[in-house]
């Protein structure tokens, strides 16, 4: 039997779990872990803590405490490289204002980090990915393509300057985004992570029992990311999220193959997505740029449910 | 598209080092053709896309589950590539049979299916296998399983002809999981061989 206090729990593919303490107070909870998606030890902690801390973001919530998951390959790497990518969790983690109070370390074929999170939220002020209305705007805070960018770096084809945006992206917290969302009482808010922005769309349409539609040249994107993409520089994760998608999405023959494997292309650390009435849509594009340096733009529109869920025009929209 | 001079075999490597090898060996040639074997669609995908955005000629021959990609770089060196390739035997580098259909010729059929078999158990046999044999329409059915012909068209094939199996025709018959000869080619492929032959005689 449902518990009454879980006001978000696994029955929706949301960010988070959210469990109730009192009428005024829940808690915020999530965890994500990962492998090095660049070489840098303190780098990649960065990353790793700012894409576990994102979730709690992504629902409107305060992070407060976190705890580190490690899985370390302790007889082929020095200590001194685990010791670096804790380095950098703390560090972001500290940024945030979160206390890093423990965690757990296995010994593993190959490293992994991430941190367990909980937070704090107001029970009435919970930003689901479900709630998104006929009408509403699409906003994306964060551009896109950092699975194609970290392969081209694997793959030793990635200029410095395409490295350092993609790690500028990564290592960015929600946390400014996302209390501009809340002061522009928005109705819905996911983060772009594993799925790519179609799969991460798709639950928010789903969710919400809407259809979405999306502006191919409005999205924003890495630099670097469409030429390496060209390349075939693309991870096998994008190709499953493609798979996955062929039901219930719809692209205008006019957008090209590469722009499609772009918006498939996993992300980490990515960006939100929120979904915003339209008359608040110019207030929180205001807010917005006031506290981001990252490239957003308004990227689609929420229309009635309509036999795909997710349709992809050519041209920029609005 | 004419004999690839190096091969890479990139099966069992994490993306992207198909990619990576591939663009290696690629830019340590001024021209040719090089075959890279990946095990998976992803890199299959990938590679082509590389390829392609490189101005390079490609195209991909599918077998038990494998990919071959040939990408040429540079203009096309068909003639010298055929000469630089190894000989195992005797063969006629100029000439491609094609085959149209699973007999020969348009009287009764069942005269058709002893001449067909006649046919290639001679070419067998001849001093000067062709260089490439390609099987069209229902001329593809000659490559399945329990044909009456497998064993001639495998002879032919250790003796250094190359098969070639048209992909849709096998769709269309559903039997591309049936094919126990050669490999799945495409209509470009078919007319690159067409074009680049000396010879080609149709049956």
């Amino acid at each position: 039997m449902q518990n009454p206090h879980v006001l978000v729990g696994t029955e929706t593919a949301d960010d988070a779990g959210v469990f109730k303490l009192t009428e005024a107070m829940a808690l915020v909870q999530t965890v994500d872990f990962f492998t090095p998606v660049v070489d840098d030890p303190y780098t990649f902690g960065q990353i790793a803590a700012a894409n576990s801390l994102s979730d709690v973001y992504a629902m409107g919530g305060i992070p407060i405490t976190a705890l580190n998951i490690v899985g370390f390959p302790f007889c082929t790497l020095s200590g001194d490289v685990l010791a670096d990518i804790l380095k950098g969790g703390q560090a972001k983690a500290a940024e945030a204002g979160v206390a890093i109070v423990g965690g757990h370390t296995i010994q593993d074929k190959e490293p992994k980090y991430g941190l367990s999170v909980t937070g704090l939220i107001s029970p009435d002020a919970i930003y689901t990915n479900t709630q998104a209305q006929c009408g509403d705007y699409l906003v994306l805070t964060k551009p896109v393509g950092t699975g194609i960018v970290t392969t081209a770096e694997k793959a030793g084809l990635a200029s410095p300057d395409a490295l350092a945006g993609a790690i500028a992206s990564m290592i960015t917290l929600n946390a400014a985004t996302a209390q501009a969302m809340r002061e522009t009482a928005c109705h819905s808010c996911t983060d772009i992570t594993g799925f790519g922005l179609i799969g991460h769309v798709y639950e928010m349409a789903a969710g919400s029992k809407v259809s979405i539609e999306l502006f191919a040249d409005a999205v924003p994107i890495l630099p670097g990311a469409l030429e390496y993409a060209s390349m075939g520089l693309i991870p096998a994760g994008a190709y499953a999220n493609r798979t996955a998608s062929a039901s219930y999405i719809h692209w205008d023959g006019s957008v090209s193959e590469v722009l499609q494997d772009l918006f498939y292309d996993p992300q980490t650390s990515g960006g939100l997505l929120i979904s915003v009435p339209a008359e608040r849509l110019e207030v929180l594009l205001a807010n917005i740029a006031t506290c981001s340096s990252l490239p957003y733009a308004v990227i689609g529109r929420v229309i009635p449910s309509a036999e795909k869920r997710i349709i992809v025009h050519s041209g920029k929209g609005v | 598209m004419g004999m690839p001079t190096k091969e890479i075999d990139a099966r069992g490597l994490m993306c992207p080092q198909p990619v990576v090898c591939t663009k290696q060996a690629l830019d340590s040639m001024d021209a040719g053709m090089i075959v890279t074997i990946v095990d998976n669609e992803v890199a299959k995908e990938n590679i082509v896309k590389f390829a392609k955005s490189q101005d390079y000629r490609v195209n991909v021959n599918e077998q038990a589950g494998n990919y071959y990609i040939e990408i040429q770089k540079g203009t096309s060196a068909y003639t010298e590539a055929s000469v630089r390739k190894p000989l195992t035997l005797d063969r006629n580098y100029d000439t491609v049979i094609v085959i149209t259909r699973d007999v020969l010729g348009g009287g009764p059929e069942e005269l058709g299916s002893i001449l067909i078999k006649s046919f290639l158990y001679t070419l067998v046999s001849s001093d000067h296998p062709p260089m490439a044999l390609i099987l069209l329409n229902s001329g593809v059915k000659l490559a399945i399983t329990n044909s009456a012909v497998l064993e001639h068209i495998r002879s032919l094939e250790e003796k250094g002809t190359e098969v070639f199996v048209c992909g849709t025709c096998l769709d269309y018959y559903n039997l591309k999981n049936m094919l126990a000869v050669g490999s799945v080619t495409n209509m470009y492929s078919v007319v690159e061989w067409m074009n680049n032959a000396g010879k080609v005689i149709t049956i």
